[in-house]
């Protein structure tokens, strides 16, 4: 039978069309706003076509800083956010990986406690728990450093649930094969375990990224040195000026370039991101 | 190579089940013993006690003139061979059959000689590079084998390593099986609940019911020599007709039995014939008719009173009894036939099924 659906495949795709462009539209809106010049932006016409100062915004933006508002680049507040957002991210899986391996494949005393208690912090996110954890932080002279920026979020109870339904699917024989073949625990962890794992760590990892990535209340807690800001926070503060005018231009290119990494990180990865969250054959 | 030896072992779960109760037997050195028992009688139990991936309760397992109650399963020199075969998914076959050498220690070099030389005698030679997951069933069947082989063990475990074929390569895996094992002259225990493939692998067979052992030897020796009506019924398809002596027609032909006793009879032990000469007749009617090509089985209803003995496994309906005749030619159902089963060929039990009474 010939199909005869050269009409009807139309009206979908300009839906979707439609989507992309709702979507699409403020990204395009904030890439044209910072090739123009800030004088054109503040009068409230500006164009939508890309202006001629692209260069000189986005250099300034990321390397040199500009004078008035923005005391550091935009360069190191990415560097401090991509540090935190990897730091987060692989420190749950690390951290989630394992205390998943030791409920799943080890029995010990408390061992539903243990799993309970990680599950029900899932109730407890940063946000609850600000201040004693600000406490914490600060009583160990954490606060405007990396560490301290990164460890109170790297707990992951949802990390740990996952990797734990994964490790439920894993046959026991394998484990029991492993055993025969002359590999301990750790061995077993390394040599077949992880390797089956990568699928979901890499799906994980994008996920995690993304949220290290956007943290909010967290850093603006705890950062208080300018060359400690992240990224997102940086935003926030160029637009947030007294007296004087904001640099739209400037804003508008840091918040193209805070999108840059997790797009960069979602693209590279989405084929392992995609089979880590459908596969099923082990 | 080694001889394996089981001294009262018993297994007892932490909920109080006991699972194994009290199994004495002895593997020779380079023997093929397989366990068999219907599922949940405790033979993967025991199955995987020798290979140490289950603790021991009480008694010795001794593989090779060692205690290895306490030894770990990799310092056991043993290899097993699973039923879902546990190949490692990420790794390629040849890696899936080098990785237990590698964990202790071996040089690449002596690797690559064993693992080539699993894959000729396994003609995996063509698939070193692929991974599990793009070869077929009996394939990966072969990998798991090969991944035993290549230890050079002094025993090899199998735990229904053919359940997961389809039926005509599990048959060509069971002669290929067999072969191997001549040829490698390692001492096995294979774990199975078919009874074809137990009587067809087997040196020594071990018939295991509810965690203890019901009858060890040979497997014709078995199939002539049931020493219970569980044996009887279990090993051999279709199973023994198992039949209640009373006060009926069978107490009458058979002088010396006494009343209570089981009369077995194999159904490929009756004749159809008009003749009793010296036997049990006999008279069915026919109810179904089995053709199988270069035999046939009848199914027969006795008279309403005599009922057949339920038998552990069950498999008779009671009152019914199963004749096999060679060929094709068969009496139409709802026709009256007399089965004569002759005297040096019946089986006689206690009344409990327990003991064989010899006539």
């Amino acid at each position: 039978m010939v199909e005869h659906r050269r009409f009807g495949n139309l009206l979908p795709h300009v839906i979707l069309l439609i989507g992309v462009a709702i979507v699409a539209f403020p990204v395009y809106l904030a890439v044209i706003a910072s090739t123009h010049d800030n004088a054109v932006i503040a009068n409230g016409q500006m164009p939508l076509y890309p202006g001629s100062h692209a260069l000189e915004t986005y250099w300034n933006t990321l390397v040199s800083g500009t004078g008035k508002t923005t005391r550091q680049p935009v360069g190191t507040m990415m560097l401090n956010s991509l540090i935190m957002a990897l730091g987060i991210a692989g420190g749950k899986i690390a951290i989630s990986i394992i205390s998943a391996y030791a409920i799943v494949f080890f029995s010990f005393p408390f061992r539903m406690t243990a799993f309970w208690t990680i599950f029900i912090t899932l109730m407890l996110p940063v946000e609850v728990r600000i201040f004693p954890t600000y406490k914490i932080t600060s009583d160990l002279h954490l606060l405007d450093s990396y560490a301290g920026l990164i460890l109170p979020l790297i707990a992951s109870a949802t990390a740990t649930l996952l990797f734990r339904q994964f490790f439920m699917t894993v046959p026991k024989e394998l484990v029991e094969a492993s055993k025969i073949d002359g590999a301990g625990p750790i061995r077993f962890f390394w040599d077949t375990l992880l390797p089956l794992s990568v699928t979901n760590i890499a799906a994980l990892f994008v996920i995690l990224f993304i949220y290290g990535w956007n943290q909010y209340l967290w850093p603006l807690l705890i950062t208080t040195r300018d060359d400690m800001q992240t990224i997102v926070i940086g935003i926030k503060k160029i637009i947030d000026v007294k007296d004087a005018l904001t640099e739209w231009q400037v804003a508008m290119a840091t918040a193209v370039l805070a999108m840059l990494p997790p797009v960069a990180v979602v693209v590279l990865m989405q084929r392992l991101f995609v089979k880590g969250l459908i596969e099923t054959e082990k | 190579m080694a001889r394996v030896a089981l001294r009262n072992v018993t297994k007892i779960y932490p909920g109080g089940f006991q699972a194994i109760k009290g199994i004495d037997f002895e593997v020779g050195d380079g023997q093929f013993c397989v366990l068999v028992g219907p599922s949940g009688c405790g033979k993967s139990t025991l199955l995987r006690m020798v290979a140490g991936l289950e603790t021991i309760t009480g008694g010795d397992i001794d593989i090779g003139g060692r205690i290895v109650n306490q030894v770990e399963p990799a310092d056991r020199d043993i290899a097993m061979v699973f039923q879902n075969y546990a190949l490692y998914p990420h790794m390629s076959v040849y890696n899936n059959m080098a990785y237990g050498l590698r964990n202790r220690g071996m040089g690449e070099a002596e690797i690559k000689t064993r693992v080539e030389e699993a894959a000729r005698i396994l003609e995996l030679g063509a698939m070193l590079q692929r991974k599990p997951g793009q070869l077929s069933g009996g394939q990966r069947q072969r990998v798991a084998m090969g991944r035993a082989i290549v230890r050079q063990p002094k025993v090899f475990l199998f735990d229904e390593p053919l359940s997961n074929l389809d039926a005509k390569l599990r048959i060509a895996m069971r002669v290929e099986i067999r072969k191997l094992q001549r040829r490698l002259k390692t001492t096995s225990i294979y774990v199975t609940h078919d009874q074809l493939e137990a009587m067809t692998l087997a040196d020594m067979l071990v018939v295991m019911n509810s965690g203890q052992v019901e009858q060890i030897g040979n497997p014709l020796d078995i199939y002539q020599k049931p020493a219970t009506t569980f044996v009887a019924s279990f090993i051999g398809a279709p199973p023994m007709n198992l039949l209640p002596i009373r006060s009926d027609g069978i107490k009458a032909q058979l002088p010396g039995a006494t009343d209570g006793g089981i009369l077995g009879i194999r159904p490929e032990d009756f004749v159809v014939s008009n003749d009793a000469g010296k036997g049990v007749a006999f008279d069915l009617t026919v109810e179904a008719i089995e053709r199988v090509g270069a035999e046939t089985f009848i199914y027969g209803a006795r008279e309403r009173e005599a009922q057949a003995v339920t038998a552990t496994p069950g498999e008779l309906p009671s009152g019914e009894v199963i004749v096999r005749i060679p060929g094709a030619e068969a009496p139409g159902i709802g026709q009256r036939i007399r089965a004569v089963a002759p005297r040096d060929r019946l089986h006689l039990f206690s009344a409990d099924g327990r003991k064989r009474i010899d006539l």
